[in-house]
């Protein structure tokens, strides 16, 4: 069963051991994605999209668990891989940036060096060698190289910052590139210019983009396909336009509702409800204490992801 | 802020830092309600013999004369003389100084090394078996007086085994090596005295173990927490993400960033000890800088009180120097 060329990843659990007692983070979740497609995973704080995200790299860290799931990446599990194995995945197949760019970039090293550190490794080569493709690297994310390359992270604003990320990351020339929340730190016209030159180097470099973003808009802009999660699970993945004008899980229409539009008299509905506690998640579906339309069904039994249409997958009792 | 205008700046500011304490010291020593006369010629001296004493120390003179030759004197490099010694106080510490500073050399290296390898240990695997050794390890060795320590491991390794000498920097048949820098160590190795290097330096072991086991226990709890600390931030998940090893992950990324605290933590451990361990000293009598300071208070020798004090107070200040251009050197941060 293979649904996406390039990764696909089936039944994912992860739990986190806390004194309260244990999370149930990620509750079976289903995702995939071909070659130099584009996915959204939106969803709110909490629902699981970054710890699906480190899933991926094999980031998950004590007290959390990747306790069952697979993920083929390029045709291998990358759960079963050893350490050393999986170090020539991260950083070389896939990279990944993340929301807050200053703070993700080691305040003590100049930027050139974490830049040319990044080649080396992906590479094989030393860390002096690398550095001859690090102007390139700058120039790529729009950057004035001879000025940039001898800054620390302290001396950038958050856009710089990210275009230091997205040229670490893309140096590297990754199949695919995990973006956690790229653009929630920034100011919005440096959003835009970032998800601008975001578009520009993947289209350019071919490379499959899994964007975590809790804004349907950006993602569904962004993006081939949305998947929406939900307290741990993936409840609706469609193409992007799809989602916006045919959403079927009760959750995905309820977010839709909740976006504010310019120049449409509309009173917002938000979502009744909160977000459940994960260290003791609702029995059956996840979202049925919120939800209109639920059944008995659904306090019982916990929906699977099924294809409605073509390419249209959702988890919900209503719809099989 | 380039490295160099930084350095000058705090060589400025630490010399501003020391002319306020050489006024304070001349100050207290003025105010302390203590008569060195007294203490010299003892309670029932003829008046003209106290007078005479009064007239040779300079101390029948209005203050401010005499605060202006203590300020010359300090520029010249001149602290004064002992009244117990009758050497000049500047000569008194050049002889005990350089055994305080070779114990506190090397009791800050066992330390630096135990206490930074175990404390990174102990942050990689926490909570593990290596992790409960350590912390079990540095509450023993912060909370065990040195004198208590000291006492032990003389016990053990001197009175008991007969590995280790019980006193004093050199065996009673061990002749000094010549003098170059005062440090034994060194100065046995530059006249090719091997005797002695190896006398000295089993002269040196439990001195050194005591003062550093409780330097290293701080050291490493530091480590742990401000590597644990470090070990959360951003920049260790982009690093991971990179795929180049837990190795390089944590002695590049994660241990520059968090010596910072530590090199506090060393740099005023370090100042201490250069300041004289007392109790250790008094122990394995080792002629130091301590017992030299403790001994002129109790003798109320006030230029020799005055002139530890602001030795004491140059020593600190260019441990701070040092510690400050460290940190510099370790985060650019430091250099705004």
């Amino acid at each position: 069963m293979t649904r996406g060329s390039l990764v696909d990843i089936s039944k994912l659990r992860v739990i986190f051991h806390t004194y309260r007692g244990t999370i149930k983070a990620l509750n079976g979740v289903e995702l995939w994605l071909n070659e130099e497609e584009r996915l959204g995973v939106v969803g709110e704080t909490g629902c699981g999209k970054s710890v699906t995200a480190l899933s991926i790299m094999r980031l998950i860290e004590q007290p959390g668990e990747i306790i069952d799931g697979k993920i083929w990446f390029n045709g291998k599990d990358l759960l079963q891989l050893s350490e050393d194995e999986m170090d020539k995945v991260r950083g070389r197949q896939i990279s990944m940036i993340f929301q807050e760019p200053i703070a993700a970039l080691n305040p003590v090293f100049k930027v050139g060096f974490q830049i040319a550190e990044t080649i080396a490794h992906s590479q094989n080569i030393s860390i002096n060698d690398a550095y001859t493709q690090v102007r390139e690297a700058l120039e790529m994310v729009g950057l004035d190289w001879q000025r940039t390359i001898d800054l620390y992270a302290h001396e950038l604003s958050g856009g710089m910052a990210q275009r230091v990320m997205i040229a670490m990351a893309l140096a590297v020339r990754p199949k695919l590139l995990i973006a956690d929340e790229p653009t929630s730190a920034l100011d919005v016209t440096i959003q835009a210019q970032i998800l601008e030159l975001l578009d520009k180097l993947v289209s350019v470099g071919k490379n499959a983009v899994i964007l975590i973003t809790h804004d349907l808009g950006i993602a569904s802009e962004f993006c081939d396909r949305v998947a929406v999660m939900y307290a741990g699970n993936v409840i609706e993945v469609a193409p992007s336009q799809e989602i916006f004008n045919e959403p079927l899980h009760p959750y995905t229409k309820g977010l839709i509702d909740s976006i504010p539009v310019v120049g449409r008299a509309k009173e917002l509905t938000g979502i009744a409800g909160v977000v459940p506690d994960l260290v003791d998640p609702p029995s059956g579906c996840r979202f049925h204490p919120r939800c209109k339309h639920a059944f008995e069904r659904c306090n019982l039994e916990l929906p699977e992801l099924v294809q409605i249409k073509a390419n249209h997958y959702v988890a919900c009792h209503l719809y099989h | 802020m380039k490295l160099g205008s930084f350095i000058l700046r705090r060589l400025f500011l630490m010399l501003l830092v020391l002319f306020g304490v050489s006024v304070l010291v001349f100050v207290i020593a003025k105010v302390i309600p203590a008569d060195p006369v007294g203490a010299i010629l003892g309670g029932n001296a003829p008046i003209d013999l106290v007078e005479d004493m009064k007239r040779r120390l300079g101390l029948d003179r209005p203050l401010m004369n005499q605060f202006i030759d203590y300020m010359f004197g300090l520029v010249r490099g001149d602290l004064g003389t002992s009244l117990k010694s009758n050497r000049p106080v500047v000569q008194d510490i050049a002889n005990f100084f350089p055994a305080t500073l070779e114990l506190a050399i090397c009791a800050t290296l066992f330390s630096v090394v135990l206490g930074i390898f175990l404390g990174i240990l102990s942050a990689v695997y926490r909570n593990r078996f290596i992790d409960h050794f350590a912390r079990v390890f540095s509450i023993l060795g912060v909370s065990m007086p040195v004198f208590w320590t000291g006492l032990l491991l003389l016990l053990l390794f001197y009175f008991r085994l007969g590995w280790l000498p019980g006193t004093g920097r050199l065996g009673l048949f061990t002749t000094p090596p010549a003098k170059y820098t005062g440090l034994y160590l060194i100065d046995s190795l530059i006249s090719l005295n091997l005797e002695a290097f190896k006398d000295a330096l089993a002269h040196l072991v439990l001195p050194s173990l005591v003062l550093g086991y409780s330097a290293a226990a701080s050291i490493a709890r530091i480590t742990r927490s401000s590597m644990l600390d470090v070990l959360r931030q951003d920049f260790i998940r982009t690093a991971k993400a990179k795929g180049i090893g837990k190795r390089l992950v944590i002695y590049r990324h994660a241990l520059r960033n968090a010596l910072i605290p530590v090199i506090t933590i060393i740099g005023l451990t370090f100042g201490g000890l250069l300041e004289g361990a007392v109790l250790t000293e008094t122990i394995f009598g080792w002629p130091g800088l301590g017992r030299y300071i403790v001994n002129s208070l109790l003798l109320l020798d006030y230029p020799a009180i005055m002139g530890g004090t602001l030795f004491v107070a140059v020593i600190y200040s260019l441990v701070n120097l040092v510690v400050d251009i460290i940190y510099a050197a370790l985060d650019p941060r430091m250099r705004i």
